[in-house]
């Protein structure tokens, strides 16, 4: 009985197919996108944990320069003889050929066992590892890439993270030429109780405690929640395709569930088996989902790996490793989706009396105190997003006004549209046009829902556009700025950086030093640049602040530029007086914008950099020649010092990397805006689908009075396109406002820069088509259902049968 | 023959089914003229929708010939047929004749104004008869059976069409309600100057017109 039942639901499939593909790749759609999107963050995630445990060994608290600089090995003697229980590390970034990594020295006899696990151990491994030639810890990836340009032997270890090397201290101090110049201190976590200070015995080093979150998570926190914020706008998208393709199968079942009723299943039996039917939809298109959402994250990471390093110097791998956790996640957020989309519908069955004739569709049927309702909540969450960029400050404020303006605005949609449509039937004279705007406003409960979707895709998509491309013109017109040398020239070593220095000037207009150290100011690490006073910096540095005769100040060591990061972040003042490293007071006299700098920095005058750090390293310079000789000159200096080639690099040469750089960071924004449309369009699609299926009585009687089929088809074509129209129209402040949110605040608060808005229209034009395609042929199959239909169905719809 | 408004010979029509083809209509001769009211009647599954469909333009038949204002329908395609439909017949059915998004003053003019035939002194004393001038701004969701087959009856009268083809046009009715209607939609399709082809199971309803034929074993008996 139970089982006949069962078959008797399920035979509903069977006669609508394309129904069940609508449901099936609803819900699929829906998870690939969310769990492809966790994925990528998953992956990013543990890559950071993992650099985090075994880079910079940030289990345990460490002892840094106080000045920034290095520390002397007899300073590390100094607490070794007090008693103190510690390990020195020398690390830097090495060239190998082509290939550069990061080198981290380290002395194993005295490493803390405390830290993370070194993947170092038996006797014959720690032989290796110390002998004098040397040995380099790598990751598979990394191995494959020194393999022939490193004459060292590799070791392969899966817990090291990509681009960086571990070796023992002395290679290291070798390789870097530190002659004992240590870079950090790592400490054990329990030292001896009757231990001298760290005052009295090493003033000059600071201490730093063990950080629970390495600093690039939290740096990459905004980038990972724009990535999650755009997969679950594509999850509920997916969520109204399954709740439209529920509803419907719902309804279409009511005389089916009303017999079996009225056969003896009870409703406690029907109800069980709606909800078994449902969730094996859910788990096998859930299994769907997370598969292609793998397929999904293997295809972006790379593109995210990318942009990580682009703009973080973040490390994550560019391929993906399965995590049974979130496989279990995509298969819980699809059933729990499902759940959702359905419950209306389940619940509807349980209300449903036994003998009542089908009623016409009651969800189809505008609900005016619904539309009301719905208004009212959307113009409050408006009022909230508009409040709240005015008076909040944060990051989590700036996602609440994006959250406020996009869900706000899509609940006003349907209400905005109806307003539309009732306007153009008032205005219509002929009896067709006034019909076809009616009918019009009659499908819109069924479709808003689809609707709302495309204008979130839409407006997402004209948010983030403009944000790139103001963006993209900002950092354009400031590479120029910024690099505004012909040629960049890095030595070797201190030696050959000071035959450079001799032999340059004689051969270009000026030779513009890049010399930087790091130190801690205003309580975070920093990067202090020294300029030579010349006029390249005067005419060409994106200065976006600062005080009258700037650079004079500069030159003579008065004054520091700080960075915008720098500024906004700390709240640097033009006028206000800082200390650098060494107890170096100066006063800032100006901002510059840094894009893609992650990190604060100030510029000093070379000079006075010099005086106060005579140690900086030298290595790199700017060099100003005619543009046309700029070639020439790098083939005079290659010859002349045996410099490889990739020490001397053309200006082109930089800004097309960082060109690439850029349009990788973005790429991935891209991707998964066109993904979001399509998943849109579908939407749109299954609501079409989903409606075409209740159109015959309403569009019966017009055919019998001498429209033909043909015509039918045609005006559903319109009606589509000018609901398509009103919402693109819709879409575009509320894509303007997104770009406004995203570039004022959000950008603000998670990069610490600020870009000025430009405005793409050929951009909307370019997505207007995009999304019109998709709207034709989202409505391509139900038209042609339309305009081939058998007389005789249309006829049935007059007759008593019904 | 040319003062005939409406002429069908030899009318052949059958359905396909599972059971093979079955033939419903087996030779159909009948003629109306101008403004002559005439009463299909037959039993259930005799036919009479199928044959009103037929001379609606609704659909073709096997073989045969159907004359209207002297032009042979059958030979037409499907745009001259919608144009037939919209400039020469009026269609009342038992149910689903309005359009649910149009409210009743919209759902009257409609026909008229897609024909071209938009008159608004006719169309209100229409709607005087009809009593529907105090409902002109309901939807037809809003509207009783009656109320609706009296909108659907004035929508096409206001076409003022050659032909009107009615089929049980008061069949959801209940009795009383079913005559009064009737009753307006004869008197008023004189007024209009309509032929009237109206189907019914209602031998009482058949004698208020000027004759009636029978529709049996998919022949004209009577
Ligand atoms: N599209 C169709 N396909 C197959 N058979 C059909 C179709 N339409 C009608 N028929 C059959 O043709 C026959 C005549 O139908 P029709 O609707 O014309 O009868 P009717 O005389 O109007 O009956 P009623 O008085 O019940 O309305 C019936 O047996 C019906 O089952
Ligand atoms: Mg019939």
């Amino acid at each position: 009985m139970k089982q006949a039942a069962f078959l008797a639901l399920l035979s509903h499939w069977r006669h609508r197919p394309l129904q069940l593909v609508t449901l099936i790749l609803g819900i699929t759609l829906a998870t690939a996108l969310w769990s492809g999107v966790q994925a990528i963050n998953a992956e990013a995630r543990a890559s950071y944990a993992r650099a985090a445990s075994i880079l910079e060994q940030n289990g345990l608290p460490q002892l840094l320069p106080r000045d920034g600089g290095s520390i002397p090995t007899a300073v590390f003697a100094k607490l070794r003889r007090a008693g103190w229980s510690v390990s020195p590390v020398i690390e830097g970034d090495y060239r190998f050929g082509p290939v550069r990594i990061r080198l981290i020295g380290v002395d194993p006899l005295t490493l803390p066992n405390e830290g993370p696990a070194f993947p170092i151990s038996g006797s014959s491994e720690f032989v290796d590892f110390v002998h004098g030639g040397g040995q380099l810890v790598v990751s598979p990836a990394t191995a494959v890439r020194l393999k022939d340009v490193a004459a060292m032997p590799l070791k392969v270890s899966g817990d090291i993270p990509d681009d960086a090397a571990f070796t023992d201290i002395g290679v290291a101090d070798r390789l870097l030429n530190r002659r004992g110049a240590l870079s950090r201190i790592v400490m054990a976590p329990e030292q001896r109780p009757d231990l001298p200070a760290l005052e009295t015995v090493a003033p000059e080093l600071t201490r730093q405690s063990a950080g629970d979150r390495p600093d690039v998570a939290r740096l990459t926190d905004s980038f990972h929640l724009n990535l999650t914020a755009f997969g679950f706008l594509a999850f509920v998208v997916g969520l109204f395709i399954v709740y439209s393709a529920t509803g419907l199968a719902f309804e279409q079942r009511r005389a089916t569930f009303r017999t079996l009723r009225s056969l003896g299943v009870s409703l406690r039996s029907l109800t069980a088996m709606l909800i078994i039917e449902i969730t094996s939809f859910a788990f096998v298109s859930g299994l769907m989902g997370v598969v292609i959402g793998y397929f999904v994250a293997s295809a972006l990471l790379p593109g995210v790996a990318a942009t990580l390093r682009g703009l973080y110097g973040a490390s994550v791998p560019g391929a993906l490793s399965l995590r049974p956790e979130w496989w279990l996640a995509g298969m819980a957020m699809a059933v729990a989706g499902t759940a959702l989309s359905s419950v209306q519908s389940l619940w509807q069955v349980r209300r449903m009396p036994i003998l009542t004739a089908a009623q016409p569709r009651a969800w189809a049927r505008a609900s005016a105190t619904a539309l009301q309702l719905q208004s009212l909540a959307g113009a409050i969450l408006l009022g909230l997003a508009i409040s709240m960029a005015w008076a909040g400050s944060g990051l989590a404020s700036g996602f609440a006004v994006l959250g406020g303006l996009l869900l706000g605005s899509a609940l006003l949609l349907p209400a905005f549209l109806s307003k539309s449509l009732q306007l153009a039937e008032g205005r219509s004279r002929k009896a067709l046009t006034v019909w076809f705007w009616a009918d019009t406003r009659l499908q819109l409960p069924g479709l808003s829902l689809a609707l709302m979707a495309l204008l979130l895709a839409l407006a997402a998509n004209i948010g983030v556009g403009t944000m790139v491309s103001s963006f993209r013109l900002t950092f354009l017109g400031w590479l120029d700025q910024r690099l505004a040398a012909e040629l960049y020239v890095t030595a070797r070593d201190e030696d050959e950086a000071a035959r450079l220095r001799d032999w340059l000037p004689q051969h270009s207009n000026a030779v513009l030093p890049i010399w930087s150290i790091e130190g801690n100011i205003l309580g975070d690490q920093l990067q202090i640049f020294g300029v030579a006073d010349d006029s390249t910096y005067r005419d060409h540095w994106p200065l976006i602040g600062g005080t009258a005769g700037v650079w004079d100040r500069v030159a003579e060591g008065q004054g520091a530029l700080v960075n915008e990061q720098l500024w906004r972040g700390k709240g640097v003042q033009p006028g206000q007086t800082i200390t650098l490293p060494g107890e170096w007071p100066v006063a800032v006299v100006g901002v510059y914008s840094d894009y893609g700098n992650p990190r604060g920095q100030v510029i000093v005058g070379l000079d006075a950099l010099v005086r106060h750090y005579p140690n900086v390293p030298k290595l790199r310079y700017g060099i100003r020649v005619d543009p046309a000789a700029a070639a020439d000159l790098k083939r005079q200096i290659v010859q002349e010092f045996g410099l490889p080639g990739s020490n001397v690099v053309e200006q082109d040469s930089l800004k097309r990397q960082s060109r690439a750089v850029f349009e990788q960071t973005f790429a991935v924004t891209g991707a998964l805006n066109v993904l979001t449309l399509a998943v849109a369009g579908f939407a749109m699609f299954a609501s079409l689908l989903t409606l075409s299926g209740i159109r015959l009585p309403q569009l019966a009687p017009v055919w019998a009075m001498g429209l033909r089929r043909r015509d039918l088809a045609l005006l559903e074509i319109a009606r589509t396109l000018a609901l398509w129209l009103a919402t693109f129209v819709a879409a575009i402040p509320v894509g303007l406002a997104l770009a406004w949110v995203l570039l004022a605040i959000v950008n603000v608060e998670a990069f610490g820069w600020k870009l000025p808005m430009t405005i793409f229209p050929a951009d909307w034009l370019r997505l207007g088509a995009v999304a019109l395609v998709a709207a034709v042929l989202s409505v391509l199959l139900p038209v042609r259902r339309l305009a081939t239909v058998n007389p005789a169905d249309l006829l049935r719809v007059f007759a008593n049968e019904r | 023959m040319t003062s005939m408004l409406l002429s069908l010979s030899k009318i052949t029509k059958s359905y396909q089914t599972a059971e093979g083809p079955i033939q419903i209509l087996k030779g159909i001769d009948l003629q109306l003229a101008r403004t002559e009211s005439v009463a299909l009647t037959g039993e259930s599954g005799s036919g009479k929708s199928t044959l009103l469909h037929l001379a609606g333009g609704l659909d073709r038949p096997d073989a045969g010939t159907i004359v209207v204002n002297g032009r042979d329908i059958g030979a037409l395609d499907d745009s001259g047929r919608a144009r037939y439909r919209r400039n020469e017949v009026g269609l009342v059915f038992q149910q689903f004749n309005l359009i649910p998004s149009l409210d009743v003053a919209a759902n009257i003019s409609f026909h008229a104004k897609l024909a071209g035939r938009f008159d608004p002194d006719w169309e209100h004393e229409l709607m005087q008869q009809l009593g529907l001038s105090r409902l002109l701004a309901r939807y037809p969701e809003q509207l009783s059976g009656g109320q609706q087959q009296r909108v659907a009856i004035g929508r096409t009268l206001a076409a003022r069409p050659s032909l009107v083809l009615a089929d049980e046009p008061t069949g959801n009715l209940d009795e009383a309600t079913g005559d009064a209607v009737l009753d307006l939609m004869l008197s008023l399709s004189r007024s209009a100057g309509s032929a009237l082809l109206l189907v019914t199971h209602s031998m009482r309803l058949a004698d208020k017109l000027d004759r009636r034929v029978v529709l049996r074993g998919g022949r004209i008996v009577a």
